[in-house]
């Protein structure tokens, strides 16, 4: 209760703006009169939610010059999760699009009491981040080299060193700590306040105490919203309703599917100490004791992420459960006993009370943000995983950019509401699932680590088939993959001690599948991806098509052409193969992510017309991939049909007969760049084709294979894949796939004018592959992703997807080089002479690599063994 | 001969079976959090039976111990059949013509009862078939009795507990033309069973009894001590209504004969039962059945002997003593046993044994700090200690099997003693029955808070 005092005290000292403008009596009292001043009848934007979310949204889109803007509150401002968050402000994050939303936040924070005449508590602290293990340290290890490269001052100390800046701290289970020195404290609810303040003399509209029921949507896009004082029509609505966005999504005829849980969270106050604590001490974080540590008016405010965390309003807003919550003095125990370890001279310390305020959590841990699929207008910012305050800002600022540009300075696709679907949406999956993500806050994330609970949603027929030959598994948009084949009489580690940041122990498996695709023949089972079929009675599918895509599409029926699908800008929104079927009709593969936001991108691109379908066909297929240069002995063996080059040239597409099943859809492509063959086969003959397949390829040595096989040989062949190497924020241009890109293809097409210019005047990045030269595979540390790259000793990029290379028996990365020009700091156009001048170095966790850049693949990885078989042979 | 701890523990826990209700079905908050049940036999095989089962076209959901004697036959019987046939009757009239149009078209039946079963106690397959006629010949009648009230859970039991019996009582008379299941249907009418059964629905908790087992109520006080709260009347010759009863029910000739040493008619303990033709039919019927019976049963000296002072059958009856109780929220958990368990202990001491071991468990009472001035240092202390407690103390799992513990190993102070449960357990088989009964246990657990919100 006492920081709802606090808030109270500065609303008053402040003397809002809307706090006058909406009271009619022009009286201090708050409760006198709740509702003195009715709601518009109109608005452009309409944004749900009073906490810091929704004011940061109100706050930017205010600044960027939108006006006509009503915020509405159930409550009152600030009262929610936002009035009790612990106000710890930190940019340690491991992700980079979240380290810049914190920075951002930050930056805002510190200036804003300035701005606004709002005292928001600011206080640069600093945070000192522990490792009690060597692993732990390499983590934090990582993080520091990333925010050293933006330009945050991040240091690596010893354990001495963390005594002399916090004395309380027990040292002797150290192994070293992160300082961040410009990680602050503030009042959140104070913050949220300001930002309202600011928005309020923008003219943005802030009504407390009313409620939105619903929202009203027609022909997909939003019109209006209903609340308990009336309707407001409305072009854009913003959803930030924290915990309760949920169920405000599911409040309307059509769905909005935000896939968020809440969980109890408590922290504990305590009086001051004897001798008050300064209020300059930096924060604590102690992720292998579960808890953080910051002084809080002479005393401390500490809080943890336990092992076994209380999800609750599963069923929605369930009365009895928010009068049940608590002090849980039992569930807090094991949080309490790690404080008194950490800081062991705080036993005398008086208890004032311990805090429970739910949380919402994501299934993956990042927050939620961006456009509904299904409903135009319709925004949403919630799901914070507990970091509302770090990244109320930059979130803030991203959403509003989104709404008034059509798209955010950064590419945000990892914190888009699209990477979700009514998949993720169920509340059994999300209570469950959310009980994993809670304690993973401050779990050790090693590379490749899977979730494991909400599993085995989405799986191929041949599932069991597969898991019986020792297949292990890995989770894409709910649908299980296979990792590897652990052969009969091996044993892997466990989970647990599985986690490393060095070579795994599936490093041999993995070799000989990758090998088996390069001599021999391989079969992965790829059927996650996303299949559409798109067809018409006219021309209307290829126009449209050519229009929404780069490459050529009017090719010759059965062929398949690989095309970005870009935006104005000429970014990837999306990369598939596509093949034309007939004159009317084409099938286009996505990655498995794709599901959702293609399919609403091509929703909102293509015409109203009713010749013209749309079609996904994911659930239809299954898709096999037959690798390696004897797949095509064993295709031609089972459907007595010539599948030579001569026969069935590559990127070629073809319905035809295997083993006794008929129409099965086989193109001549592998997303590796080896040989090969996908079958797309309609799924009551997927166990058939596989029994068939198997039994013909044993004598060329078949063998299953994973997707780790697949991403070591796709890397090593530089082939780049949307959403880890691509986004919407690369061009083709920018990643050497100019071929793929037709110019001149006699038609107008999303993108052409930004590839024009970019053909004209250079690229400001470029794409490029690095061999690592020093590393060694068993001893060093591997590269992941996110590794800062630098050239001659200056920072240039950041890798974006790795991996051991079993041909060139070296370590490759991916990743991006910019070219800032070294007074400015100003990005200037990358050439190829600039990339392969340079002398490159990639940092991973702090130690620095030798690596050679490249630009093209290795040819000599591409000469197709096959073919110079058959020479040698005729 | 002496059994090491975990060999007393693995004795005991053989037949622990737990349930936690699914905090939420997706329609329904339940006022029951879940139940633990446990068997512990005496006579071999045993003669106790339990069932538990959540109705599925209703709500609610039934619990019942049964207690035979003269064999299993009757209380195996009755705790594979008396649950469907108290669902039926509890079934809307529209429901029952769907299941009657259903099973009349061959279509798939909407399931009535979920049962939550421990692996041991099973289901008599050979006899499903004649069991289900005669359930259905049962919804068929209340199909075309439509009285188009709503049924009311008293009655509802009441006519189930009859229904069966009556039931039970015609196949034995029309018999079968497969030999085994002719054998069964006469074993199940000529042994005995008593039943005891519970149905919870929300706040609504009805007791039907017929026999000696006994439904107690665990009621915490605002003090946090425990009291027991009855909620059946034993059927036997303690209780002087029974006594009653029985005396009214029959010619005031007979009233010296009826209760001879505590027994009816000097040979039956429970004063109500299922089953037992030899004490509901006529010497005539009797007889005419065993003649033309299978040759056991011609050869068994027990089913041919007629009771003395037989003059006015039917001398007992399977209608059950129904109590209704509101639920409230000091109302912890209800404990259903056979009277093994009475026998034993004092319900006092088993409601207060149940109460603190769940509390332990479960309810520890929260702790707040409110006002009080209190350390970090002495908060954790006191933590460390309750996590202590609890995990040193309960080796048992199961509120039934720590029951059974009890029952079977208290020594004189109201401990359990290790070496006398030992002894208790280790007995032969034929001297078992001399110590101690079957004893069969039930503990269902409610929840306080969706009680309170009723």
């Amino acid at each position: 209760m006492f920081l709802r005092l606090l808030s109270d005290v500065q609303w008053r000292a402040a003397h809002p703006k809307w706090r006058r403008m909406t009271s009619s009596q022009r009286s201090t009292s708050t409760t006198a009169e709740p509702h003195p001043v009715s709601l518009p009848a109109q608005a452009q934007v309409v944004i749900c939610g009073g906490g810091i979310m929704g004011t940061s949204v109100a706050y930017h889109l205010s600044r960027m010059g939108w006006k006509d803007i009503v915020l509405l509150e159930q409550g009152r401002l600030a009262a929610g999760t936002t009035r009790f968050c612990a106000g710890i402000v930190s940019t340690a994050r491991p992700m980079s699009i979240e380290l810049k939303m914190a920075h951002y936040s930050n930056k805002l924070y510190q200036q804003l009491e300035q701005e606004t005449g709002v005292q928001t508590g600011y206080m640069k602290t600093g945070s000192i981040s522990l490792a009690q293990t060597q692993d732990r340290l390499i983590s934090l290890k990582r993080i520091a080299s990333s925010l050293n490269v933006m330009g945050i001052p991040c240091e690596i100390i010893s354990p001495k060193k963390v005594v002399q800046l916090h004395p309380l701290i027990n040292i002797h289970d150290l192994v070293g700590a992160m300082y961040v020195p410009e990680d602050a404290l503030v009042s959140s609810a104070n913050v949220s306040l300001a930002l309202a303040t600011a928005a309020s003399r923008n003219g943005v509209q802030i009504h407390e105490r009313t409620s939105v029921s619903h929202v009203t949507v027609q022909k997909g896009r939003v019109t209006g919203v209903e609340t308990d004082r009336g309707r407001i029509q409305c072009e854009y609505f913003v959803n930030c309703a924290g915990q309760w966005a949920y169920e405000l999504g599911h409040s309307g005829e059509e769905p909005v599917h935000i896939p968020l849980h809440a969980c109890e969270h408590f922290y504990l106050l305590t009086h001051p100490l004897k001798e008050p604590l300064s209020s300059s001490l930096p924060t604590v974080v102690d992720p292998d004791g579960r808890i953080y540590i910051r002084n809080w008016q002479g005393g401390i405010l500490s809080g943890g992420f336990e092992k076994n965390p209380k999800p609750l309003f599963t069923e929605g807003r369930n009365q009895l459960e928010i009068q049940n919550l608590q002090e849980d003095w039992d569930h807090f125990g094991p949080l309490l006993s790690a404080l008194l370890r950490r800081m062991p001279g705080l036993e005398a310390l008086q208890i004032k009370q311990l805090v429970n305020c739910p949380e919402s959590f994501t299934p993956d841990m990042r927050c939620i943000m961006g456009e509904s699929p299904t409903a135009r207008g319709y925004f949403v910012l919630a799901g914070m995983n507990s970091a509302g305050i770090s990244y109320g800002g930059g979130a803030g600022k991203y959403l509003a950019e989104w709404m008034v540009n059509g798209y955010p300075s950064e590419n945000v696709w990892p914190l888009d509401l699209k990477r979700f679907g009514p998949l993720q949406s169920s509340r059994t999956f999300l209570r469950h699932r959310v009980m994993e993500v809670m304690p993973l806050m401050y779990d050790l994330k090693v590379p490749r680590w899977d979730f494991q609970t909400g599993r085995q949603l989405r799986t191929s027929p041949l599932y069991d088939r597969l898991d019986a030959q020792g297949a292990r598994w890995m989770e894409k948009h709910g649908f299980e993959r296979v990792k590897y084949f652990v052969p009969p009489g091996k044993d892997l580690l466990d989970l647990d001690h599985s986690k490393t940041f060095y070579k795994p122990d599936w490093f041999d498996i993995v070799g000989s599948e990758v090998k088996c695709c390069k001599e021999a023949v391989c079969v992965i089972d790829m059927s996650s991806f996303t299949k559409f079929e798109i067809s018409s009675t006219g021309d209307q599918a290829l126009e449209t098509l050519q229009y929404l895509f780069s490459n050529d599409l009017d090719v010759p029926v059965g062929h398949v052409v690989h095309t970005g699908m870009l935006n104005e800008k000429g970014g990837y929104e999306n990369d598939c193969s596509i093949a034309r079927l007939s004159k009317r009709s084409f099938f286009m593969i996505s990655p498995t992510d794709q599901q959702v936001h293609c399919w609403a991108w091509l929703k909102n691109h293509l015409p109203n017309d009713s010749n013209l379908t749309m079609e996904d066909v994911t659930w239809k297929y299954t898709a096999l991939n037959l690798i390696g240069p004897r797949a095509v002995d064993v295709l031609s063996e089972l459907s007595y049909a010539p599948m030579t080059a001569e026969h069935f040239p590559s990127l070629f597409c073809k319905e035809m007969s295997v083993g006794y099943a008929n129409g099965i859809r086989v193109m001549s492509i592998t997303h590796t760049g080896e040989p090969g063959f996908v079958l797309y086969i309609p799924i009551e003959y997927a166990l058939h084709v596989y029994n068939e397949v198997m039994n013909m390829g044993q004598k060329y040595g078949i063998r299953n294979a994973g997707y780790y096989a697949l991403r070591s040989l796709r890397i090593e062949k530089f082939f780049a894949f949307w959403g880890q190497d691509l986004d919407a924020f690369t061009t083709p241009m920018e990643c050497g796939r100019e071929f793929q890109v037709k110019l001149e293809k006699g038609m107008q097409f999303v993108g052409q004018e930004a590839l024009l210019e970019q053909k004209q005047n250079g690229v400001y990045k470029r794409f490029t592959m690095f061999i690592l030269e020093d590393h060694d595979t068993d001893m060093d540390l591997w590269p992941w992703w996110g590794e800062p790259i630098f050239r001659n000793g200056r920072y240039v990029g950041k890798t974006t997807s790795s991996a051991y290379s079993y041909t060139l028996e070296r370590h490759v990365c991916l990743g991006f080089v910019h070219h800032f020009d070294e007074k400015t700091g100003e990005e200037l156009v990358v050439t190829t002479d600039f990339i392969n001048q340079g002398e490159y170095e990639i940092d991973i966790a702090g130690q620095r690599f030798q690596a050679k850049a490249k630009l093209y693949p290795f040819s000599s990885l591409f000469t197709q063994r096959r073919r110079k078989d058959e020479v040698e042979l005729s | 001969f002496y059994l090491t701890p975990p060999q007393v523990n693995s004795i005991l826990k053989a037949n622990e079976y737990s349930f936690k209700v699914p905090e939420f079905d997706g329609k329904n908050v339940s006022s029951v959090l879940g139940f633990d049940s446990n068997q512990l036999p005496a006579n071999a095989p045993i003669e106790d039976r339990r069932s538990a089962a959540t109705c599925l076209q209703t709500r609610g959901m039934l619990l019942g111990v049964f207690d035979g004697h003269a064999g299993c036959a009757c209380a195996q019987a009755v705790s594979e059949r008396l649950f469907y046939y108290i669902a039926v009757s509890l079934l809307p009239h529209e429901t029952l013509l769907e299941i009657e149009n259903a099973v009349e078209s061959g279509r798939a039946l909407l399931p009535i009862l979920q049962w939550h079963k421990h692996p041991n106690d099973y289901f008599s397959k050979e006899a499903s078939k004649l069991y289900f006629n005669s359930l259905r010949t049962y919804w068929q009648e209340l199909i075309d009795l439509n009285s188009g009230e709503t049924t009311d859970v008293r009655e509802a039991l009441i006519n189930a507990f009859k229904r069966l019996d009556n039931d039970i009582s015609l196949e034995a008379q029309v018999g079968d033309p497969n030999s085994f299941l002719n054998y069964l249907v006469l074993r199940v009418a000529f042994s005995g069973a008593t039943a005891c059964v519970a149905h919870v629905d929300g706040v609504d908790l009805h007791v039907a009894n017929t026999g000696d087992s006994r439904a107690m109520l665990g009621v915490q006080e605002e003090d946090g001590s425990w009291s027991a709260v009855n909620l059946s009347y034993d059927h036997n010759a303690q209780n002087e209504h029974e006594v009653e009863r029985v005396k009214m029910e029959h010619p005031k000739s007979e009233e010296k004969s009826l209760v001879k040493q505590d027994r009816l008619l000097g040979l039956l303990m429970p004063f109500r039962a299922f089953g037992d033709v030899k004490f509901k039919w006529s010497i005539e019927l009797q007889k005419r059945v065993i003649e033309s019976g299978p040759d056991q049963l011609n050869d068994n000296e027990y089913t041919k002997f007629i009771p003395p002072n037989y003059h006015t059958p039917p001398y007992l009856t399977a209608e059950p003593e129904v109590i209704h109780h509101k639920l409230r929220p000091q109302d912890k958990f209800l404990i259903l046993a056979t009277d093994g368990l009475w026998e034993t202990m004092h319900r006092q001491d088993v409601v207060r044994i149940v109460g603190e071991y769940l509390t332990g468990v479960h309810h520890q009472q929260p702790i707040a700090v409110g006002g009080y001035k209190v350390t970090l240092g002495q908060m954790h202390g006191l933590l460390t200690e309750r996590r202590a407690r609890i995990s040193s103390v309960f080796e048992d799992q199961n509120a039934a099997t720590h029951l059974i513990r009890h029952a079977v190993g208290n020594n004189e102070f109201g401990t359990v003693d290790h070496e006398r449960l030992s002894k208790m357990l280790s007995l032969p088989e034929e001297l078992a029955r001399m110590y101690r009964d079957d004893i069969t246990i039930i503990v269902v657990q409610f929840n306080s808070h969706v009680i309170g919100a009723y």
